[in-house]
């Protein structure tokens, strides 16, 4: 069972505090994602679980093994690097070779794993070149086999796909979750991206300012974020937010900014009218969020003044103004509509998400 | 001079098109005049008239005459000479050595972040930077018979009773010297490995950590090979200079004692300079050639074959 | 980092790197010390229990004084001061021409040329210095600040182009040719624009220059004679030694006063020297 222990882990810069008091259980087999912008945190707690970066205070455990004294050498464990890493005067198949040598593997035996590990990656044509004569996909795949030859107890991936252009990014998405599958083996994958994020974790961690915000599965983070960072971070475009006040009006939970005026459902109003006269946020969705039709209730409209207009084929994307706020929205693209109009939106109000206006937490 | 490729006649177009080519080649011309001309003046120049006055027995005073290679045969002859010769390289393969292992040693220390590393590395070029003659003073007074503070040390090490005679010994002399010579330069050394040891990513070296390999190995297999093209030109510069060297045997030993230490150089400057024998310190200078220029040239194919891989 | 623990890098790292730097540094230390001692603490035998090698309870300025009032001193630092930036700015002009005209003009034999300098780095002084003082002597240059500053460069403008050459490529072509559509004749272009560009590369290699003819001993031993034309090097070889006695004060004050205008140079540029020092091994 290679589970990985991370109990109040703490790493301090001289007297920058950049990991605090993270708890967290990655379980054997899992693929878990570490997101959040530069600094929040997730590298230096990759390089810690490594043995890269020395633990100020807390556990690490890999397999119910404290390794914070153990060297990485020893920790059974391959790391695919942002940059590759590479040993640019070894050819690819001495570079795949190198880990095995160091731990006085038998030649036949390495051979074997080299070709196997060559053959689901798809690069056997490559064993005898540099690395300089490898394209960036083809270096990519080849940390990969250097990875995956070793057999390890876990998988450290630091920003693998940032260096690589738009399109392979997508394509190696997918050829590293397949892999995932065959392999399985647990995995911690550290990205600053929330697509790769949303698309390759079993659960995701989302760290800000070396805390964890929160940990879930990718559709849990997306439907029911904890505070108003996940809430914003994940999904793209980016979650609508508008400063609201609470009110209780007729029974009814409400909440009100200037030219926005909606009236929540079911629990969040329940939970909205305990807080009646508070600010909060008001947070929704652009694709939850459509032009308003015969069918939706006044009380879930609400008139914008559109700015701009991206057509992108599959949608329409309106920056439009409500009230002091600028809302995106995400409409059918069969929608005639140009800058400068008005128009009446409505919203799902079960989509809706408030957060409170000082913890940010969701209400 | 804007150049108008349309229009104009067609003499006008190819009247432009050689002023151009004249320029640049001109341009070229004019520009490395002045290094030709000092170059040729008092390198290329002295080259020849040394081979000249190495081929005949001209002393200060007489401009002689030719006697083919009758110098050469009395050097061949030469006890003193062949000591000389036989110095000259071991005091530069022993030095190279140590300056590499030392300086590369150092240059590790230094490749890593602590507060102070900028001024430390300022003060470790030190020995290198001052003018040799005036350093090497210094260690000749440390070494003095008589009043060395290194015998001081040992002897309240309890290492020594009687005082070592650094210089005066000709067993120890030699190495007396090639510690000066060693300690001058470690920090040449230490500072171009260095600037060679940051061109390798850390990401590497982490690497291979993970991959299993413990400090020894990751210096032999990765550090080790991406430093050689680095290693390969600092050891050709440091090689040429030391083996040519003249001013720290000069003021420590003048050559002593017994002409112990001397190498090609000293022993030139003995026999021209000092005895007055132009002709044939000439061809002690020269003998030095032959022996430098392989040493080069090895070098040289070495680099490039490690530039290529 | 892939450190350790804390004992683990103060064995392996810091401890050894102290020891390197108090190797590095004692002589220097020694000298400063020896200069400031009076000669009746100075001459102390080895094994004397009144050997206090460390301080000194009655620094004096006896040595330098002697210094300037007995020997030329003071005139043999202004003879090397001369010279060393009389051949560093010949050494420089030619680098500078040299380096660029190898570095982005195209013309026959560029490539033979670049060689033929370099291979001029590899013939030693003292290889040369016989031939040479006679000359020195022919052209009546003899015992001349000259004589050095006319040879000097023999050395210092192969490393000079060398290091231009790579400052000269690091350049994008584009700068030029912009200037050349600008209207700049390529000879202006270069003038204008290449060489301020270029100015730290300048400001390296005309530091290490510095610091390299004021290190030159053979030449100026064998063309200079009179007292008051030698370098300080040379002077102080010669002049504080009479027979087999070493005036050790004064030429430990000497050694120290010699050395100050390099370390002070260098002191301002440390950073130009170390790229200049690493760019040329690297090149």
């Amino acid at each position: 069972m290679a589970e990985v222990t991370l109990r109040k882990l703490n790493k301090y810069f001289d007297t920058t505090h950049v990991v605090k008091d993270v708890d967290l259980t990655i379980r054997d087999k899992e693929f878990m994602v570490f997101v959040g912008p530069s600094g929040c945190g997730k590298t230096t707690t990759l390089r810690m679980i490594a043995g890269l970066e020395a633990v100020s205070s807390g556990e690490i455990r890999i397999e119910d093994t404290v390794v914070n004294e153990v060297p990485p050498m020893d920790r059974d464990i391959a790391m695919v690097f942002q940059n590759y890493a590479l040993y640019p005067h070894m050819s690819v198949a001495s570079n795949m070779a190198f880990g095995l040598k160091m731990r006085k593997f038998e030649k036949t035996e390495i051979a074997e794993r080299i070709k196997r590990a060559a053959a689901i990656l798809g690069i056997e044509a490559l064993l005898q070149r540099k690395p300089r004569q490898l394209s960036g996909g083809q270096r990519q795949r080849v940390a990969l086999g250097r990875a995956i030859v070793r057999d390890p107890k876990v998988f450290l991936f630091d920003e693998p796909l940032s260096n690589l252009d738009a399109k392979l990014r997508v394509q190696m998405r997918v050829e590293l979750k397949k892999l995932h599958e065959r392999l399985a083996v647990t995995s911690i994958y550290v990205t600053h991206d929330q697509v790769e994020a949303m698309t390759l974790g079993d659960r995701v961690v989302v760290m800000k300012d070396g805390v964890v915000q929160q940990v879930g599965e990718p559709l849990e983070l997306y439907n029911r974020p904890a505070n108003r960072f996940v809430a914003g971070f994940i999904g793209s475009p980016a979650m609508n937010f508008a400063d609201v006040t609470l009110a209780e009006s007729n029974g009814r939970a409400v909440a009100e900014a200037p030219g926005l005026r909606i009236e929540l459902p079911g629990e969040l109003a329940a939970r909205a009218k305990s807080r009646a006269g508070c600010k909060a946020t008001l947070g929704i969705r652009p694709e939850d969020i459509h032009v308003a039709g015969p069918s939706d209730a006044a009380e879930h409209c609400f008139d914008s003044s559109v700015e701009v207009v991206e057509q992108l084929g599959s949608e329409i994307l309106l920056d439009t103004r409500v009230g002091s706020a600028l809302f995106v929205a995400s409409i059918d693209p069969t929608v005639r509509v140009r800058a400068h109009d008005k128009l009446r939106l409505a919203l799902k109000p079960g989509r809706l998400h408030l957060f409170d206006a000082e913890s940010e937490a969701a209400i | 001079m804007a150049v108008t490729a349309l229009g104009g006649t067609e003499a006008k177009r190819s009247l432009v098109r050689f002023r151009k080519l004249e320029d640049e080649r001109w341009l070229a011309f004019v520009l490395l005049m002045p290094t030709a001309l000092l170059l040729g003046l008092f390198i290329a120049y002295p080259f020849i008239e040394g081979v000249l006055l190495s081929l005949s027995d001209a002393k200060v005073g007489d401009n002689g005459h030719f006697v083919g290679l009758a110098n050469f045969f009395k050097l061949w002859n030469d006890g003193i000479f062949w000591t000389s010769v036989w110095n000259t390289f071991w005091y530069t393969g022993v030095t190279t050595v140590f300056k590499l292992g030392l300086g590369l040693w150092l240059a590790m220390l230094l490749n890593r972040h602590f507060r102070g590393k900028a001024i430390i590395r300022a003060f470790i070029l030190l020995p290198f930077i001052i003018p040799t003659v005036l350093s090497t003073f210094a260690w000749k007074w440390m070494f003095d018979p008589t009043f060395s503070v290194i015998n001081w040390a040992l002897l309240h090490l309890g290492l020594i009773h009687l005082p070592i005679n650094w210089l005066g010994n000709p067993d120890l002399a030699m190495g007396s010297i090639m510690a000066v010579n060693i300690w001058r330069g470690v920090p040449f050394f230490a500072i171009s490995l260095l600037a060679g040891l940051q061109t390798i990513s850390p990401e590497l070296n982490e690497a291979a950590a993970i991959d299993g390999a413990r400090p020894w190995a990751r210096f032999w297999y990765v550090t080790w090979p991406l430093l050689l093209p680095v290693t390969m030109v600092v050891m050709l510069f440091s090689v040429i200079q030391t083996f040519a060297d003249f001013q720290l045997v000069y003021v420590m030993t003048g050559g002593g004692p017994a002409n112990a230490t001397h190498l090609f150089a000293t022993y030139a400057y003995q026999i021209g300079i000092v005895s007055g024998l132009l002709s044939q310190g000439a061809a002690v200078s020269l003998a030095m050639f032959p022996f430098l220029f392989i040493i080069v040239v090895v070098q040289l194919l070495y680099i490039r074959r490690v530039e290529v891989r | 980092m892939i450190e350790g623990a804390l004992w683990r890098r103060w064995v392996f790292y810091n401890i050894p790197l102290i020891l390197f730097v108090i190797v590095l540094l004692f002589p220097f230390y020694w000298m400063i010390i020896t200069s400031f001692r009076p000669d009746g603490e100075l001459y102390k035998p080895w094994n004397s229990p009144l050997y206090q090698p460390f301080w000194t309870n009655k620094p004096t300025l006896e040595h330098f004084v002697y210094l300037f009032e007995e020997t030329d001193f003071g005139q043999w630092m202004i003879n090397t001061m001369f010279i060393a930036l009389m051949s560093t700015a010949i050494s420089l002009f030619c680098g500078v021409l040299a380096g660029y005209a190898l570095a982005r003009l195209t013309f026959p034999w560029a490539g033979s040329l670049g060689t033929l300098i370099f291979i001029t780095y590899l013939v030693p002084q003292t290889l040369l210095f016989i031939p040479l003082a006679e000359i020195i002597r022919d052209f009546r240059l003899g015992d001349s600040p000259w004589s050095l500053i006319l040879t000097y460069p023999t050395f210092l403008i192969p490393f000079c182009t060398w290091l231009m050459m790579g400052y000269f490529k690091a350049i994008p072509k584009e700068l030029e040719e912009c200037a050349r559509i600008d209207g700049a004749s390529r000879w202006k272009a270069m003038l204008f624009i290449i060489v301020p560009v270029a100015l730290p590369g300048i400001l390296s290699a005309g530091i290490i220059a510095f610091t390299l003819s004021w290190n030159e001993f053979i030449y100026a031993l064998v063309f200079l004679s009179s007292p008051e034309e030698k370098t300080v090097a040379v002077g102080v070889t010669s002049e504080l030694i009479r027979g087999d006695v070493f005036f050790w004060g004064s030429l430990m004050a000497g050694a120290l006063l010699g050395s100050v205008p390099v370390a002070v140079v260098y002191s301002f540029f440390v950073e130009h020297y170390v790229s200049g020092l690493t760019g040329s091994v690297k090149g």
